[in-house]
């Protein structure tokens, strides 16, 4: 017990730690602009597919589940804007987060970690090389773009989706069902999502290089890294998010 | 003559192994200074120590003057440039090309225009004695005695004051050994003068040392020139050299 707590305190403190030097470095030269574009390109355009999939399938289901259960309430009326609510304040953010974000964030660590173990990043630092700048903070930069601009499109497609499911599943009225969706759902619903999947960005970003970084062990060790970062990954969203929803709650509403 | 590198009295542990245990030394400029000792004696933590990749637990550690064991990563960055560190098993960037590697310090620290960069790359890789057809080849394509000189290469394009070889013919046919230990003592002459060597090569050591010493149980147990610590009473530093010390 006393084992698995020093292993979570040290855990947590080395990513608070690096947290901090990432801050610090963000305002030091220089800029990496070109590594920003190009991570943008790695973590955001070759993450739509597995990001739309999911999204359309949850805004289906979601959708699909809503119709037929709120239908005994006699509230089938409101299962538009229930789905697009639950679409933009959670499910959009909160999947994309874990999804683009156990494939981002393993991928980092497997990288990071490969260049630990073969004295890679030590060359960097020996050669003068900043790597936290250089390494960590395009990455970072790039995720608080691409998971934002990701939600967006997870937002937009599970909620037609949805749309899609319910004309032709359940015989809605797709005007009706526009209509009553654009009358519930307000500017701040969409804004909490972004705001949230923006924080998701950061979060799962940090997992990554930080399980990277501190790969010890060889290629068995690198395996570990890499597993630990899907499971750190999906917990820190899942957690983050009740603490997000309770301090976005206090904001917004 | 003022050292360029000094350690004083350094220590260094690993959990419950202590590794070093009070080291002292001093590189002046225009000299070469082999570091000697079996696997795991604390060769290679006394070089990281010296480039700020570790710290001491105690003592001192000063390179071109500067007490280096408080200084944070961003601290460190201007006196490594001033360094040049050969890996043991090179650390080339993988993803990048031969050219790509030797380049990096250049693109990272000099603003240079593209046909300069090429031109130092390829003059620094003929002083190591590879030509340009290895420029577009990835560093797993290359045998290990490339992998090294393309890592002397990347390491002395910066122009380096102190070069830092850490045990420089490790896992290399005798043939590579001569000509690495060649290429350190002709870089020794002209681009860098001044060097620590760590390694447990005797015939590396014979090669290219001004001067010795001998690391056996975290301390320096011979120091002086070849001959000298040759001719050493001490019976831990006669049974390392005889290859029957203890592991």
């Amino acid at each position: 017990m006393q084992a698995i707590l020093t292993r979570s305190v040290l855990w947590y403190g080395g990513l608070a730690l690096l947290a901090g030097s990432v801050m610090r470095n963000l305002a030091l030269p220089p800029s990496y602009f070109r590594l920003v574009l190009e991570e943008i390109e790695i973590l955001g355009v070759r993450s739509l597919g597995v990001a739309l999939t999911a999204a359309i399938f949850t805004g289906m289901v979601f959708a699909l589940q809503s119709a037929v259960n709120m239908a005994r309430f006699g509230a089938e009326n409101y299962v538009g804007p229930v789905s697009a609510l639950a679409i933009l304040r959670e499910l959009g953010p909160v999947l994309t987060a874990i999804l683009v974000g156990g494939k981002v964030a393993s991928g980092i660590t497997a990288e990071l970690g490969s260049m630990k173990v073969t004295e890679q990043i030590d060359a960097l630092r020996v050669l003068g090389v900043n790597y936290i700048k250089r390494l960590i903070v395009p990455r970072l930069l790039a995720a608080v773009v691409v998971f934002p601009l990701l939600t967006v499109l997870a937002d937009v497609i599970g909620v037609l989706g949805g749309l899609v499911i319910l004309v032709a599943e359940r015989g809605a009225d797709m005007y009706a069902y526009w209509n009553t969706t654009t009358y519930w759902v307000l500017p701040r619903d969409f804004l909490t999502g972004i705001i949230k999947s923006a924080f998701f960005g950061v979060v799962v970003t940090l997992i990554g290089c930080y399980n990277g970084l501190s790969t010890e062990g060889g290629t068995e060790g690198l395996g570990r890294a890499t597993t630990a970062t899907v499971v750190h990954v999906t917990m820190g969203v899942i957690v983050s998010d009740f603490f997000l929803t309770k301090l976005l709650l206090i904001i917004f509403w | 003559m003022d050292a360029i590198v000094e350690a004083l009295h350094v220590e260094k542990a690993f959990e419950a192994t202590a590794v070093l245990k009070g080291v002292s030394f001093a590189l002046d400029k225009g000299e070469t200074l082999v570091v000697m000792g079996g696997s795991g004696s604390g060769k290679t933590v006394l070089l990281r120590l010296i480039a700020g990749l570790l710290r001491p637990d105690a003592g001192q550690i000063r390179v071109f003057g500067q007490s280096i064991e408080h200084l944070s990563e961003e601290e460190l960055l201007p006196i490594r440039r001033r360094l040049g560190y050969v890996f043991q098993g090179a650390a080339l960037f993988d993803s990048l090309t031969v050219y790509e590697n030797v380049a990096y310090p250049l693109r990272e620290h000099a603003r240079l225009a593209e046909d300069e960069i090429r031109r130092r790359v390829v003059h620094f890789l003929s002083l190591v004695g590879l030509d340009d057809n290895v420029l577009g080849q990835l560093p797993a394509e290359l045998s290990g005695g490339m992998r090294k000189r393309v890592g002397i290469a990347r390491a002395l394009i910066a122009e380096p004051e102190v070069m830092l070889y850490d045990e420089p013919t490790a896992g290399l046919d005798p043939t590579n050994s001569k000509m690495v230990g060649e290429l350190i003592v002709r870089m020794g002459e002209g681009v860098c003068d001044s060097s620590i060597v760590v390694t447990h090569d005797l015939e590396l050591t014979k090669t290219v040392a001004d001067r010795v010493a001998v690391l056996v149980d975290g301390r320096f147990a011979a120091a002086g020139t070849v001959d000298e610590v040759l001719a050493a009473r001490d019976d831990a530093v006669q049974a390392f050299l005889a290859g029957k010390a203890k592991r």
